[in-house]
């Protein structure tokens, strides 16, 4: 049923799209006005969702610790998976932030077939789904500046060569494409097939999946099957960026469906579980040395404790402390 | 109260640069009010298909070409109206559209779109 509503919930946008430019005529609106709402409200929620977090105070290092900790020079430790420094540390934000090392670790607990005990195998089909979702869709993000800047910069024009390097079909088909939605595709079989997995997937793990499979599939028919205007369209993106909105006209309606659910996720985003894209930099868990016992962290709430140090305890009691003969530091 | 605010500002301040990029691309080059406007060929005002058809479907029709001459041997001139093109880029769509940087170029290079056929063709040839 989740995954139902959430699917319910992304054909009513399109149908909304549809509607609203088929029938109504609101070309401007979907194509205008509606991105600046969503662009503003995208950047005002980010940096909103960034400054709650910066308020939230850290006290000590909560790092999960995946090997040996840093001990005694000669016990060797876990530099990456247990970073006493800042240099491990950076290193591991890197290896999770590029490869998603966490998803790599992900295991499958199975009974070996004749043997009657449980055996740990390592599970990657998430992993390699994960990656070629989301490293598709950075690179197919970056390809698509070629309709947000003018003149096209060099390094865009190299990335859609490299992407379309197979010259397969005219308009040539992207790697990235394919990564992008069996990626996805598979991220949401995933939900719906695994029994345990399907028990704890809510309709906010469903729709986003929804939302960018119809996003890429939008895309994909616009290239591949009804060739819409390109020229036209990046006409429109040009008035966006330079804040004069205009419809072209010929533009077919798939690119206000397009850019219709382009404009609720960028809404979606920072009230939602895709905040892990600013939230990944941010877990305590992963950001932080493990040097709990090497430096001093103090509690930022701690109250201010009056203290009585020694030198003041001496010159409190100095002249009872010579009479009984004890020791002072200071005459 | 922040804690570790250089660190996380500046990260947020990279964020929202890079988001906002294209507006200050726009801003720099001035050039978003620019249209590609290709040259059409004045001695006819007939393609092998309409206009719309020609901007959406012009790099099928020539996919289709090369592979029924290249690799079928199949060079049928198309007859349209009476009028017979050749199925070739350079001796068909070039009869008229002469001029590679005045015609293809013009919108191609607007859409980013960098297409092989001069990997092959000479322009003039």
């Amino acid at each position: 049923m989740n995954a139902l509503y959430s699917l319910i919930a992304v054909l009513v946008l399109v149908a909304v799209a549809i509607l609203g430019v088929q029938a109504l005529g609101l070309q401007l609106f979907f194509g205008g006005i509606l991105p600046y709402f969503a662009f503003a409200v995208f950047l005002a929620g980010v940096v909103f969702r960034i400054q709650r977090w910066a308020r939230a105070p850290v006290p000590f290092r909560i790092p999960t610790t995946c090997g040996q900790q840093y001990s005694l020079p000669w016990i060797k430790s876990s530099y990456l998976d247990n970073p006493h420094t800042t240099t491990g540390v950076i290193g591991r934000m890197l290896l999770e932030i590029l490869f998603f090392r966490s998803l790599f670790r992900n295991t499958r607990a199975g009974v070996e077939p004749g043997l009657k005990r449980v055996v740990y195998s390592p599970s990657l089909w998430m992993w390699i789904a994960a990656l070629a979702f989301h490293w598709g869709m950075a690179i197919l993000l970056f390809r698509h500046l070629r309709f947000f800047l003018e003149p096209v910069p060099q390094v865009v024009s190299a990335v859609i060569w490299a992407d379309g390097f197979f010259q397969v079909g005219v308009p040539v088909f992207y790697i990235t494409t394919f990564a992008f939605l069996l990626g996805l595709f598979y991220l949401l079989l995933r939900r719906l097939f695994i029994p345990q997995i399907r028990y704890i997937s809510l309709p906010n793990d469903f729709f986003p999946l929804f939302l960018l499979l119809g996003i890429g599939t939008t895309g994909f028919l616009m290239r591949h099957v009804v060739k819409t205007d390109v020229v036209g369209i990046k006409e429109m993106m040009q008035g966006l960026v330079g804040f004069h909105p205009l419809v072209s006209e010929g533009v077919h309606y798939l690119f206000y469906t397009h850019i219709f659910l382009v404009c609720v996720l960028l809404v979606y985003i920072p009230f939602s579980k895709i905040m892990h894209m600013g939230g990944v930099f941010l877990s305590p868990t992963r950001n932080l040395a493990n040097n709990n016992r090497m430096k001093r962290h103090v509690n930022p709430w701690n109250y201010p404790v009056k203290v009585h140090t020694y030198p003041e305890y001496e010159d409190h009691f100095r002249n009872k402390m010579k009479e009984a003969g004890i020791p002072v530091e200071k005459d | 109260m922040f804690y570790d605010a250089g660190k996380i500002f500046t990260g947020l301040a990279i964020f929202l640069v890079g988001a906002t990029f294209p507006f200050w691309y726009a801003m720099a080059a001035g050039k978003t009010a620019y249209k590609p406007e290709p040259v059409f060929p004045t001695s006819t005002s007939q393609c092998v298909e309409s206009t719309e058809q020609m901007i959406a479907g012009h790099m099928e029709i020539l996919d289709d070409w090369r592979n029924e001459v290249v690799r079928r041997s199949d060079r049928e001139p198309i007859e349209i109206n009476g009028t017979a093109y050749p199925k070739s880029l350079s001796r068909g769509c070039g009869n008229c559209h002469a001029d590679q940087t005045q015609f293809c170029d013009r919108c191609h290079e607007y859409a980013g779109v960098s297409p092989y056929c001069w990997e092959c063709h000479v322009e003039g040839d």
